[in-house]
């Protein structure tokens, strides 16, 4: 995992100082709301329906657990002792106090963290697969490449105000885990013939009131050029996309009116200026950012897996857990483990700060200390060895965090709807809670088999509601399309 | 004389900027000797003024291209950026365009809805004068320079390059 260097800590701690002045300005009616929400929203800090909400970066999804316990702190501190996994790998506390938050943000920046461009119209916190580093069908890993744009995009000055959100998504496995084709920029890892790494690069996706999926900008990116190539749609985006319309500014939006070729000619001439030029990265950045990420040794664990098998074979709750929630390994011996945050009953994507202590504690004992959030809002010890999947699974169910459903119907993806959003115009979480119990008989789930739901409180897609999935659910206006305030569509197959 | 910052410190403004539209210059009072003049004005003016002793800078609005300054360059004074609102970003990228593709070496201005919690990273594409809008508090808007530890136009990768 990415170490912060002495830049980073300074980076954030300033951050941390620069918001106190600007909250405490706030507080005493020195800062109108007008001139004080962007610099809350690019804090992370909403105003929501009941209280204010702090939502926090996890970059590419990955958390230590020290941080994960960090943030059961924090949850326990401040607000009321549970935080909300999102769609987009972050996490959100829903009932803050505002003055408490540079408090908030000084405890984070004690764990490397921060909520710097978790809101806000510039490039948002960067989305991974869940599975880097460990997944069988990787061309290679993402997340130095992350962690590079992570550090390029945070506090970038020329894009802080753009016309529109930004959103960035690298994958690196066979398989698309990243949903790159949703975001403003996806950027998928693929091998030129002559054997150098590089990216696709896709621009344009977006869910939303105007779904659209990412076209092809650039088939092959090498990868020293991420960054000037980044610089030039940024740069091109902010000079000419929209600015009169908020719903009109997206990318996708600059992309359609330029048609592809014309968005392109313009990205190609920016581009020109600066390939190889100083931002141009060398093959010793490179290295020295992917031994940050250098897999764990796995070699010499030798273990008596005879429980394991016999409970394979006579554990039927067991077994089931194993089909769902554990994933395969590149390393023979070794499994990902998916801890399901969609207990019947718990809001999706919802964990307390016990059990996010238990999920540092799981990690550590288990897992190599390391935890992913996947996009759908589930959380990922990435190495676990087989031997230790008995007691894990044990430890895990009696805690609320081994409900065998992954990828299954009440596997819900979902939004916080209209109980906390102040955009929703229908509750999202009583549906999902409502379906999950009218589905809770497992042998009836596994007949159904694999089957995505995804559930949003509006028009928007914090549950990335159209993206490629079975069955979707969102709210809708009932004077805008005549429909009910839930609308629940079945596409086909 | 209003009061700006320049090059991190406070000082009188001996500009005066004319706005986009108005009419031709002979028709208006103007005291200052130096004129700021919009874009097109520029084009259109510049000459006749310089030859009747002004000395004359331009402003651009947030969707001007500055490619017609570029033949000029090292010969104008100060180059102002407008911004309509603190929110519309798109000055950030003239700047950049200005400082680092075009090597512009004079004064680059910001003005208009220009706050002291944006200062810093105006300084960081290129600016170093700012003209405040006037319910800023100048003196802080002077610290807020220094509100980030890592020095202004470093590196633009951060630790990447270290």
């Amino acid at each position: 995992m990415y170490i912060y260097n002495e830049v980073d800590q300074r980076l954030v701690d300033d951050r941390v100082t620069q918001f106190r002045g600007q909250m405490q300005r706030f507080l005493e009616g020195r800062l109108s709301e007008d001139d004080f929400r962007p610099l809350r929203l690019q804090n992370g800090l909403y105003v929501q329906r009941q209280s204010p909400m702090l939502r926090v970066a996890i970059p590419y999804g990955t958390l230590s657990s020290p941080q994960l316990r960090q943030l059961a702190h924090i949850a326990r501190t401040w607000d009321r002792g549970y935080g909300h996994f999102t769609t987009r790998s972050n996490i959100q506390f829903n009932w803050v106090r505002l003055h408490d938050v540079p408090d908030i943000l000084a405890s984070l920046a004690t764990a490397q963290m921060h909520a710097i461009q978790t809101s806000g119209n510039c490039i948002r916190n960067i989305t991974c697969d869940q599975f880097a580093g460990v997944a069988a069908d990787e061309v290679f890993d993402p997340r130095p490449y992350c962690e590079i744009v992570r550090q390029w995009s945070t506090l970038a000055p020329e894009f802080l105000f753009l016309p529109r959100k930004f959103k960035i998504a690298i994958s690196g496995g066979e398989e698309d885990r990243a949903a790159v084709r949703f975001h403003d920029i996806g950027a998928r890892a693929c091998i030129s013939e002559d054997g150098r790494r590089g990216f696709a690069i896709y621009v344009g996706g977006g869910l939303g009131r105007t779904p659209l999926l990412g076209q092809l900008l650039k088939e092959f990116l090498p990868r020293e050029e991420l960054l000037n190539y980044f610089d030039a749609i940024l740069r091109v985006y902010n000079r000419h996309g929209r600015r009169d319309n908020k719903y009109k500014a997206r990318l996708k939006i600059l992309v359609k009116d330029l048609t592809l070729a014309g968005f392109a000619r313009d990205v190609e001439a920016e581009w020109a200026h600066a390939q190889g030029g100083p931002n141009t990265l060398s093959d010793k950045n490179f290295a020295a950012m992917e031994a940050f990420f250098a897999g764990p040794s796995y070699d010499g664990k030798v273990a008596d897996e005879a429980d394991y098998l016999a409970a394979l074979q006579n554990n039927r709750v067991f077994a089931r857990w194993m089909e769902r929630n554990v994933a395969e390994h590149r390393q023979p011996g070794y499994g990902i483990v998916t801890l399901s945050l969609k207990k019947t009953g718990m809001p999706p994507g919802d964990a307390t700060a016990s059990q996010l202590d238990l999920a540092a504690d799981l990690a550590e004992r288990f897992g190599l200390g390391e935890i992913r959030v996947s996009h759908e809002q589930n959380l990922v010890l990435p190495h676990v060895h087989r031997s230790d999947l008995l007691t894990l699974w044990a430890i895990a169910a009696s805690n609320g965090l081994a409900t065998p459903n992954i990828g299954l119907l009440t596997d819900v993806v979902c939004c916080p709807g209209g109980d906390f959003c102040s955009l929703a115009n229908a509750k999202s979480i009583p549906v999902a809670k409502a379906i999950q119990e009218r589905f809770d008989q497992l042998d009836y789930l596994f007949d159904l088999g694999p089957l995505e739901l995804n559930i949003s409180g509006c028009v928007n897609a914090c549950g990335h509601r159209q993206s490629d999935r079975p069955l979707v659910c969102r709210g809708a206006d009932p004077r805008g399309d005549r429909e009910t305030a839930r609308r629940l569509r079945r596409h086909s197959p | 004389m209003a009061s700006i910052i320049k090059n991190g410190e406070i000082v009188a403004d001996p500009w005066c900027l004319l706005a986009a539209g108005a009419e031709a210059f002979a028709t208006v009072t103007v005291i200052k000797p130096q004129l700021l003049l919009p874009l097109v004005r520029w084009g259109q003016e510049r000459e006749s003024l310089e030859k009747a002793g002004y000395t004359v800078g331009v402003w651009l609005a947030p969707d001007d291209a500055p490619e017609a300054l570029i033949s000029r360059l090292p010969q104008i004074p100060v180059i102002a950026i407008q911004f309509p609102s603190f929110t519309d970003g798109r000055g950030y990228s003239l700047a950049r365009l200005l400082r680092q593709r075009y090597g512009f070496a004079g004064e680059l201005r910001a003005f208009g809805d220009v706050l002291r919690d944006q200062i810093y990273f105006l300084h960081q594409c290129g600016f170093n004068a700012f003209c405040l809008r006037p319910d800023q508090d100048i003196a802080a808007a002077v610290a807020a320079l220094e509100d980030y530890s890592w020095p202004p136009m470093a590196d633009m990768m951060g630790s990447v390059a270290q």
